[in-house]
């Protein structure tokens, strides 16, 4: 079967949680009882997004003036850091991009 | 590939297997008409089937598919370029979301086509071909279909259509050609596509005859395992019992994470097991696609917890799982035997052990017929005709 079809190239932007992010425009995400996949239909990369907070937190990104603002909002403090490097691979794959 | 962010109750790979609300993705054959007549053609395709779904039936399905937010389909046939309505359907997935990817021979690829082609978003090409020589290609396909192939890689690149794919179904005479295919690939820019050469429609009568030996299949495993950039569609994942997993999920995702809409509408667990015994019912009744794909007693079934079997007691099950279910049904080995070209020789076991005449023949085909109304499996000479309307 033919899931894991398309690499992204790996031209990686930095994740400056500072800036103010959005969910790429080119993604399409359908949520699921796990998280939601995300499919890119530039790269045509298929991904996992592997909880649901992740994907309530990546869908709310637009509503605040940085990422890390909507982190602040959104995630606990002792799970800041690991949600921070969460965005910070989904930007390296092109999922989210500085709107 | 995936952003883990905590570990999971339940493991990603067991939430595929119970299935999901809608396919990731699906393969969508859309007619079972073909001016080839490919020794391993899985679909047994050949005449155009008079049930097949009418243009506006088509354009329901993608309809259901949007809804269902399925990202992308994988097209094929049959030859899919023989539809008439074949552009119209495909522009009216993309509008709506629905990504076309799409397996063609190539024949019906002219220089205006792949410009048209090549100004659509969300449309990915696979040409097919089985062997980096016309003669390799050509006793598979059928005489000219090298040489139609490479035509139509050519108005591909010369229309800049961008990275296109090179499908080949890996056999034992073209798996001594790997490098050589890698660098046609690489001559146009193409990535290549390696898939599994499976027993299944009239590739059940040559599979004895074509498939890689084992120790061909251990080659091609690290092969694979040098080459990640190689695409594979997650066909190969009975090699990932030979030490480090193969990119991909790694799991038979039949009716749980894809499976197959035939031309005429029937839905099928994967591209692989045209037959009854693995129809979950057709797209026209039965709820539609979504009812299904969501009701049907078959993919049901297929998302329960499934039986190790003969394979229990090997330390590699968690690898391979067994291996591919359309691989052990059309060889006549129990779906919980182990797969016919199991890395650890299982498979030659279990073929051997079969009690004659195990072998469940071909029901469902569309093979072209001679004046006797016999199938004619052999390659026959390829007629190209100019196409009427591009």
């Amino acid at each position: 079967m033919s899931v894991v079809e398309e690499r992204a190239s790996q031209a990686a932007p930095g994740f400056d949680p500072e800036q103010a992010w959005r969910v790429h425009p080119q993604i399409a995400l359908r949520d699921e009882s796990f998280g939601a996949l995300a499919y890119h239909f530039g790269t045509r990369r298929l991904m996992f997004l592997k909880s649901r907070a992740l994907v309530e937190l990546v869908s709310s990104l637009e509503d605040y003036e940085s990422a890390q603002a909507a982190i602040d909002a959104l995630v606990p403090e002792s799970e800041r850091s690991t949600y921070r490097r969460a965005l910070a691979r989904l930007a390296a794959s092109e999922v989210i991009d500085v709107r | 590939m995936s952003a883990d962010v905590t570990a999971q109750p339940v493991p990603l790979r067991q939430r595929f297997t119970e299935g999901l609300d809608a396919p990731i993705c699906l393969t969508w054959e859309l007619t079972y008409a073909c001016n080839l007549a490919c020794v391993h053609c899985l679909s047994s395709s050949g005449r155009r089937d008079p049930k097949e779904l009418t243009a506006a039936e088509a354009r329901h399905v993608v309809d259901e598919l949007a809804d269902m937010k399925v990202f992308y389909v994988n097209i094929g046939g049959g030859e899919p370029m023989l539809r008439p309505d074949f552009f119209d359907l495909i522009g009216y997935a993309v509008d709506h979301k629905v990504g076309v990817k799409f397996s063609t021979n190539g024949t019906r690829m002219t220089a205006e086509r792949a410009r048209r082609l090549a100004a659509m978003d969300y449309v990915d090409v696979q040409i097919s071909i089985d062997g980096a020589l016309a003669s390799t290609n050509d006793a598979v396909r059928g005489g000219g279909s090298f040489a139609a192939a490479r035509t139509a890689m050519d108005h591909l690149a010369s229309a800049n259509f961008g990275q296109f794919k090179i499908s080949v179904v890996v056999t034992r005479e073209n798996v001594t050609q790997l490098d050589e295919l890698s660098a046609i690939a690489q001559s146009y820019g193409a990535q290549l596509r390696l898939t599994r050469f499976r027993p299944s429609g009239r590739g059940a009568e040559t599979w004895e005859a074509l498939h890689p030996t084992s120790e061909q299949q251990r080659m091609l495993y690290h092969w694979l395992v040098e080459r990640p950039d190689v695409l594979t569609g997650d066909s190969f994942f009975h090699l990932s019992a030979l030490g480090q997993p193969l990119d991909g999920l790694n799991l038979c995702g039949a009716g749980r994470v894809v499976c197959l809409i035939d031309p005429v509408g029937d839905v099928y667990a994967c591209p692989f097991v045209i037959d009854k015994e693995f129809l979950a019912g057709n797209v026209r009744h039965d709820g539609g696609f979504a009812g299904v794909w969501r009701r049907s007693d078959l993919f049901r079934s297929l998302r329960q917890p499934q039986s190790a079997g003969a394979c229990a007691s090997c330390g590699s099950y968690d690898a391979c799982q067994g291996g591919c279910m359309a691989a052990k049904f059309f060889t006549g080995i129990p779906l919980d035997g182990p797969d016919p070209e199991c890395v650890f020789g299982h498979g030659e076991e279990a073929l051997a052990a079969r009690d004659g005449g195990a072998t469940p023949t071909v029901r469902i085909g569309h093979s072209k017929v001679d004046r006797a109304g016999t199938p004619i499996p052999v390659p026959t000479p390829v007629r190209f005709r100019t196409p009427a309307r591009a």
